[in-house]
């Protein structure tokens, strides 16, 4: 629970208050921002998620090292659980919200 | 030395290992206790014990908030669950965690309506998703989640979802380690600091480590190379004399820490004058509660609350380990009544336990050496 994850924001959701759209290994999740609300993060701004909220920005470089922190500890597939279960409405992404919901509530 | 190949740079892993063993006097004992589970995780992972010289010792934390929440805590939640209306949502970590009546999915056996939600922003959704129910999230962690499950209140609250409610386990984690240093059978020669509760309460919050306790702190980062070089950082304090709060962490954690979270929290939660932890027993101003202007969305207000206490099972020793007082495999229960796979203590049961740290790295390495040497 103490790892986050690293994101990067491709899209800041109009009309929706401090929401984004990140990728994280090609998978595309909403995460909320309003923790960054002191310097929010840009298109093409990295960010450690923990539990759906964008908690800090970090460079590229740190991103890179923590998805290989992910990795070296076994928690890779664990963190993109996680991701894959963010909300993300209107999704036409093939492993949308109901594939997840289906897996995680067996 | 194990999984070196998988270190960011093993020329600096081993310059590091060789400064701890300058470092570190021979004819002294160190004792230092990393605070958050995740450390304890990356520590068994990555063998770390075995680069350390053998006069550096390792403690391992309470910083795993699955492990600290006592039993009673999970009863409670799930007994005001058990109402057809009412849908549970948690995190993943706390499915399999025993309660005194089961865990949550055994309750979800028996028909509560169990959910696995990885965000509360998604337990939000659910309340929304389902008008004719009643949404309670189980909201656990500390000072790194606080701040997601404080921004879901104040969003259900501008939406007036009042289908929606949390009950709040969170805690804070200076508290706890005050009450570690209160505690008259441990000895501690310094703290490696949490990663990410920093991230959030910066590094001030441990300032009283160092100036009141003469005890240095370091916040670090979870790579090998962050662990070995926080060690050092210590040491060199050690070595000084000093005792001071530093922060190898820096590329993720602010000195302030984050104020927008910081004022989210503060908005919606207050300190409770006492709470129960698992092995470290009431203590005070150390765990959260929502503020009377949330009352609303408060699980604790909205429902009537049996307030459970449940002792831990006799045989097990959860408390000893998670001050550090004895080691996972001290326990009696250890890898025989209480593995990953039959969880009797919630220290098991985590990633960051200590336990299924030492059970999934350590033990299961001696077991192959056994199988290996009879053979």
């Amino acid at each position: 629970m103490c790892l986050a994850i690293p994101g990067k924001i491709v899209e800041l959701v109009a009309g929706q208050n401090h929401v984004g759209i990140v990728e994280v290994t090609g998978v595309r999740r909403k995460v909320q921002l309003g923790l960054l609300e002191d310097d929010l993060p840009k298109t093409g701004d990295w960010v450690l998620i923990h539990v759906g909220f964008a908690m800090s920005k970090i460079s590229e470089e740190d991103a890179m090292e923590q998805m290989r922190l992910l990795m070296a500890l076994g928690e890779t597939e664990q963190a993109m659980e996680e991701v894959r279960g963010y909300g993300l409405e209107n999704s036409a992404d093939p492993y949308g919200r109901s594939h997840w919901n289906g897996k995680s509530s067996a | 030395m194990r999984y070196v190949d998988e270190f960011r740079d093993p020329e600096l892993i081993t310059k590091a290992s060789e400064e701890i063993r300058r470092l570190a006097d021979p004819g002294r004992r160190y004792r230092i206790m990393e605070v958050c589970g995740g450390h304890t995780h990356a520590i068994y992972r990555f063998g770390l014990k075995d680069i350390l010289p053998s006069n550096i010792e390792l403690i391992h934390g309470p910083g795993c908030p699955v492990c600290v929440l006592p039993m009673g805590r999970i009863d409670d939640g799930l007994a005001i669950a058990r109402n057809p209306n009412i849908i549970f949502a948690a995190f993943g970590d706390m499915m399999r965690v025993p309660g005194a009546q089961g865990s949550p999915f055994e309750h979800k056996a028996r028909g509560t309506d169990v959910r696995i939600v990885y965000s509360p922003a998604d337990a939000l959704e659910l309340a929304k998703k389902y008008p004719e129910k009643e949404v309670i999230f189980f909201a656990i962690g500390f000072e790194t989640t606080a701040p997601s499950t404080a921004l879901t209140l104040m969003s259900a609250k501008a939406q007036d979802i009042r289908n929606f409610s949390v009950f709040c386990n969170h805690v804070t984690i200076v508290p706890a380690i005050r009450a570690i240093l209160d505690s008259p059978d441990m000895r501690l020669d310094g703290f490696i600091g949490p990663g990410h509760v920093s991230t959030v309460i910066g590094c001030r919050p441990y300032e009283w480590i160092a100036k009141n306790e003469g005890k240095p702190v370091v916040a670090s980062g979870f790579e090998p190379l962050d662990l070995l070089q926080s060690i050092v950082m210590l040491l060199r304090q050690l070595h000084a004399g000093e005792a001071k709060v530093e922060n190898q962490y820096k590329r993720v954690v602010p000195w302030e820490g984050n104020r927008a979270a910081l004022k989210v929290m503060a908005d919606v939660f207050e300190l409770r004058p006492y709470f129960e932890w698992r092995g470290l027993g009431f203590i005070s101003q150390s765990a959260l509660r929502i503020r009377e202007k949330y009352a609303a969305w408060d699980a604790e207000r909205r429902y009537s609350v049996p307030e459970t206490r449940v002792a831990d099972p006799k045989a097990a020793q959860c408390g000893e380990v998670l001050k550090g007082v004895l080691k996972p495999a001290q326990c009696k229960l250890f890898g025989q009544e209480c593995t990953p796979e039959h969880p009797v203590g919630a220290l098991m049961v985590s990633s960051e336990g200590s336990c299924a740290a030492y059970y999934n790295y350590e033990y299961r390495k001696s077991l192959v050496t056994t199988i290996r040497s009879v053979a």
